[in-house]
């Protein structure tokens, strides 16, 4: 095995509820004691909830926004969902994605000029090659060096964060500005946008060809075969004299490749230049929204999209309804606990069966 | 030479180092416990927040920092028993649970923040707790700086590195905890109570995490901020590698990564030339470092990660 703090990942996959059955029961539990904090702030949960849902759904502006906020958390989630199939895990979606989106905001300053055509798909190029550049510092520490992937890239988000700062102090700040940002793209290095009057973009299109491409990958390609049977037994796959690290590689520069792709389509398509705080954490909330999704491409999209909707629904609950919109972080968390605490139900009937027998 | 040791500059870089080093000893120590019980605790940094945020709470409340650290310790030690039960009693995989764990730290706290103190934007503060007047201890050439110019949480933390060591090395508990991390069957056979000995670990483990957490908002700084650990638990986790999970071992560590961390706020405010994010990576990149070259050395216990099924009883 790979030694480190992730041996014994292989069987993770195995230890994941299997279906959609345990997605939904995890989600509805975790509202549940959501529900419980709202009414604990002496707000109805009903008026908090509807506030959050009509806010992220009721309109086609929220619709367009959840859609929007959809993309880089479905990115990403997409990437980490494939390295986790591998026995990767790589927790550096986030830094990927910083690097990833000034890569992309680099080209597309330095391109300005040319068209659409050409910009576009050399910016998201870009981003790709840079995010699974930075994902392939860990994979070579864990390759090489044995250094457990989880660590490297979490300590790898916090140094793509401060490269990134430094790049937009320095080399790529707009020299025109005072902010700490490239300079504006020109209408050819943005994603067009979908729907008029909102900020819907065709960010939302790439994660659908991605989800589509990641899915025929898994499940009709041999390569990606080879890496679900690595993710799921590293020493059965050995046996069968299958290039482990050649998937676990795949695994890494899938996941950076992905997560740069998230930055791409944040600067191209939202922020329309590469900033200092291009994500609140986009990279992070989706470990939770690969999990969610059971690691299958069109799961996690679906995951991303909920996910989004409480992201955008909660501001409007906090001013509406008086409940912090943190509370949206708390509920992503818990989803992960009682996914994977499904388990414990057995156990609590076990429990309870006794007791009574003591009673009898 | 020893003008260079009296330096001000230099014993200030010192003192800083013992200060910025105390948070992750603490955490560091915590995960040695765990480890050592065969059990990964990813989740030492959501711990540590949590820490910090009861601590602050509490100490704004009670405006007792005696009241503060229990409270903080206590904290930590709860969320290691919930994440211990997923971890031990559920058998799960102990990576998604720690980080899953970290993720609900954030979110609760900083839900639990906004709560208690609302969303304005003046920060509430407390009085932090200021190093004791050694006089003239704490002009020693080297030793001042490092022992006499700290807070009494600093003296506690490095108090509990030969503590650690005793109840490690020398105590029934402290085998129990070996056995169970090296070979959980054989120490079931002879009676040890492996699901007990890891829920003490754990809890152990987090309840220091918790203490290093308070340490950063009873004694750095007086505030909470959300996510204000940054990564520390996860350095811990290096900080066990480098110093082979042995109490010595994980105190040198710390302090080289606190002298990491104080070199970078020193040379932020000295013309190095080197822009000050590159700096500021400095204990990150050291992290890597330190995984890179020496997690292949071995020297985990041989159960450290693996749930264990306890054994039939018939």
């Amino acid at each position: 095995m790979m030694g480190g703090v992730t041996d014994g990942m292989s069987a993770v996959l195995a230890r994941l509820p299997a279906g959609l059955a345990g997605s939904v029961a995890a989600v509805l539990a975790a509202f549940l004691v959501g529900a419980a904090l709202i009414a604990a702030v002496g707000v109805s949960p009903v008026t908090a909830y509807a506030a959050l849902f009509e806010a992220a759904l009721g309109s086609a502006n929220g619709l367009a926004e959840t859609l929007v906020r959809t993309v880089p958390l479905a990115l990403c989630g997409l990437g980490i969902a494939l390295a986790f199939r591998a026995g990767v895990f790589n927790v550096g979606a986030e830094g990927q994605l910083f690097v990833g989106g000034a890569a992309a905001g680099a080209v597309g300053v330095a391109g300005a000029g040319l068209p659409s055509l050409l910009l576009l798909p050399a910016m998201a190029l870009a981003a790709m090659i840079a995010g699974a550049a930075w994902s392939g510092i860990a994979a070579v520490l864990k390759l090489r060096f044995r250094a457990d992937e989880l660590i490297t890239t979490i300590m790898l988000n916090y140094v793509a964060i401060h490269f990134v700062s430094f790049l937009l102090h320095g080399p790529l700040k707009d020299p025109n500005g005072a902010l700490a940002q490239t300079a504006r793209l020109t209408s050819d290095g943005r994603l067009p946008v979908l729907l008029g009057g909102t900020r819907l973009h065709a960010g939302i299109l790439i994660v659908l060809v991605a989800a589509i491409l990641a899915h025929l990958f898994l499940w009709r390609r041999t390569e990606g075969f080879r890496l679900r049977v690595v993710g799921l037994n590293q020493r059965a796959a050995l046996n069968a004299g299958m290039n482990v690290r050649r998937a676990i590689l795949i695994g890494f520069l899938a996941c950076g490749a992905l997560a740069g792709l998230a930055g791409f389509a944040e600067v191209a398509g939202v922020q329309r230049r590469m900033i200092e705080n291009l994500s609140p954490g986009y990279g992070y909330t989706a470990i939770i929204v690969a999990l969610l999704g059971q690691t299958s491409p069109f799961g996690v999209v679906a995951a991303a999209f909920l996910f989004a909707a409480l992201q955008i629904g909660a501001t409007t609950m906090e001013s509406a309804a008086g409940v912090p919109s943190t509370l949206t972080t708390v509920i992503q968390g818990l989803v992960v606990l009682f996914l994977i605490g499904r388990d414990a139900i057995p156990l609590i009937g076990d429990a309870f069966a006794r007791l009574r027998r003591k009673r009898a | 030479m020893l003008a260079a040791l009296t330096d001000p500059a230099f014993a200030g870089f010192l003192s800083a180092t013992m200060r910025l080093a105390v948070p992750i000893l603490l955490a560091a120590l915590g995960g040695l416990y765990a480890e050592r019980s065969g059990v990964l605790n990813i989740g030492l940094e959501g711990a540590m927040l949590t820490g910090a945020f009861v601590g602050f709470v509490t100490a704004y409340a009670t405006g007792s920092i005696a009241v503060a650290v229990p409270a903080a310790i206590a904290a930590g030690g709860m969320f290691g028993i919930v994440l211990a039960f997923y971890a031990v009693t559920l058998g799960a995989n102990q990576v998604v649970v720690g980080i899953a764990m970290n993720l609900v730290a954030v979110g609760v706290t900083s839900f639990f923040y906004r709560l208690v103190f609302g969303a304005g934007t003046d920060r509430p503060r407390i009085d932090t707790l200021l190093p004791p007047d050694f006089g003239p201890l704490a002009d020693w050439p080297l030793i001042g700086p490092l022992l006499f110019r700290q807070d009494l949480l600093a003296f506690l933390a490095l108090a509990l590195v030969p503590l650690t060591w005793f109840v490690i090395a020398r105590t029934r508990f402290g085998l129990d905890i070996r056995a169970v991390g090296e070979h959980p069957e054989a120490a079931e056979t002879l009676g040890v109570n492996v699901a007990r000995v890891r829920y003490a670990s754990v809890a152990i483990s987090s309840g220091l995490a918790g203490f290093g957490g308070a340490t950063l908002s009873l004694a750095a700084t007086g505030v909470f901020l959300d996510g204000m650990t940054a990564g520390r638990g996860y350095i811990a986790l290096a900080i066990l590698i480098l110093g082979r999970r042995h109490p010595l071992g994980v105190l040198g560590a710390a302090l080289l990564f606190g002298a990491a961390d104080a070199l970078q706020l020193r040379a932020q405010i000295l013309p190095t030339g080197l822009p000050f994010q590159f700096l500021l990576m400095l204990p990150y990149v050291l992290t890597i470092v330190v995984l890179a070259g020496f997690a292949g050395r071995g020297g985990a216990p041989a159960a450290l990660g693996v749930p264990f099924r306890r054994l039939k009883k018939d």
